[in-house]
């Protein structure tokens, strides 16, 4: 009982912790998913698209280079607070739902939209679809990260209290 | 497509002037582990393995057959970029060269070279803000100006064009994970960003080749040179990552459960 009561307190006390790691893992996940089954395996992806605005260059330089110590990083991350006893499963995938959902929807709207980096696919007459499929796809996700996220915060209220 | 063309004499002496630096690192560090060895402490056969491996992937890239077809052919020249000024130093910095010179030397002579690692200078070319700018910004020049198709005709250009690849990529190396003793130690954490940051604009800097080709490089040849410098970087850099992360990782070891673990015993 009393282990269990020391483990909780660790968890409690990592809280915030646990949640970036999840959130830099999630966002670090996506974008190396992206690159392999869109990109590599797929090909629909283009490495680089002649609409591609300068700020969509830029910002697409900056996030691949962020996700690629992210995924790194986060799982280093995994690995410190579990040699703390303070890992909490749930508000970690909480955190990688909001990292994944979170960073695919920055992904379809501003990169593929409005900064045209690439387009999701391009033998295509309906991209449209694609858009669409994608988007809600990244919305779904998010929205369950909020909702579990929001439910390990009502563990830290109750154990506050 | 008409390719930037030299002189016959060119290439030969330019790879002499190249590869004797190398060439003179294999045989000093070696002899200076032999010494070492001697002494009796015994230096890791692993850090002469990785040492070397360096030196010489870092030597094909400016000598023999690899170095003579990237005059002509822009993706052997990526792929000897990515040798001389990536993987070869970061195999030759996690040598521990540093270490080796200081264990080899006398005590006198060991206090004069850690004097100069602490002097200003070496502050200020082992900050990661300037080996960052030094080795990315230097690609960016090469690339985006006619110094790539100067540095085929003159070949004072070509070596100081090829000593700065391989020192900046070295330097950069230095300057994100401590393997040698350096003095003037940065945050984890700011070096992690400026990591991110020079791998952001090499990643940047490869898709703006990819759609400009420097002067002188056919478009197919710029666009598969592009992606090799691209995905090539990644590669490399990931192993900077994971060793910069581990030995953060190392250095975050929380005390409080070593003193639990001495008053189990």
């Amino acid at each position: 009982m009393e282990i269990s009561g020391k483990e909780q307190a660790y968890k409690i006390q990592y809280a915030s912790r646990n949640l970036w790691s999840g959130v830099l893992f999630g966002l670090g996940m996506v974008a190396f998913l992206d690159e392999a089954l869109f990109h590599q395996i797929l090909g629909w992806h283009h490495f680089y698209d002649k609409s591609t605005t300068e700020i969509g260059l830029l910002s697409d330089g900056l996030f691949h280079a962020f996700s690629w110590f992210a995924t790194v990083g986060s799982l280093f991350m995994v690995a410190d607070l579990r040699r703390r006893n303070g890992f909490w499963l749930k508000r970690w995938y909480g955190g990688v739902l909001l990292g994944a959902g979170g960073f695919n929807l920055y992904d379809g709207i501003v990169h593929h939209k409005i900064l045209k980096v690439h387009q999701i696919r391009y033998d295509t007459d309906n991209l449209f679809l694609y858009d669409v499929v994608w988007n809600s796809i990244a919305a779904v996700i998010l929205i369950i990260g909020i909702i579990v996220t929001l439910k390990t915060r009502h563990m830290l209220k109750r154990s506050n209290s | 497509m008409a390719h930037p063309h030299h002189g016959n004499d060119f290439p030969q002496t330019a790879e002499i002037i190249l590869s004797l630096p190398f060439i003179l690192g294999i045989v000093i560090y070696l002899f200076m582990m032999i010494y070492t060895n001697k002494q009796g402490r015994k230096w890791p056969i692993y850090r002469a393995f990785l040492w070397v491996s360096g030196s010489f992937l870092s030597l094909i890239a400016v000598a023999g057959p690899l170095a003579e077809l990237s005059h002509t052919d822009f993706r052997v020249h990526m792929i000897g970029h990515l040798l001389l000024g990536m993987l070869g130093p970061l195999l030759m910095v996690l040598g521990a060269p540093v270490t080796l010179l200081l264990r080899s030397l006398p005590v006198r002579q060991a206090r004069r070279v850690t004097k100069l690692f602490r002097s200003k200078i070496a502050e200020f070319l082992s900050h990661p803000l300037v080996t960052s700018t030094l080795n990315i910004g230097g690609l960016w020049v090469l690339y985006t100006t006619n110094l790539y198709v100067m540095m085929h005709e003159y070949m004072w250009l070509h070596i100081v064009v090829h000593l700065h690849v391989f020192l900046a990529g070295y330097l950069f190396t230095v300057s994100m994970i401590y393997i040698d003793p350096i003095p003037h130690r940065r945050s984890f954490f700011s070096r992690s960003i400026i990591l991110v940051l020079a791998l952001a604009a090499h990643g940047i800097l490869s898709k703006y080749i990819y759609y400009t080709p420097p002067i002188g490089v056919p478009p197919y040849e710029a666009e598969v040179g592009g992606m090799i410098m691209y995905y090539g970087g990644d590669a490399v850099d990931l192993i900077i990552i994971i060793i910069l992360c581990a030995q953060w990782y190392k250095a975050t070891k929380p005390r409080v459960h070593r003193k639990q673990k001495l008053a189990s015993i």
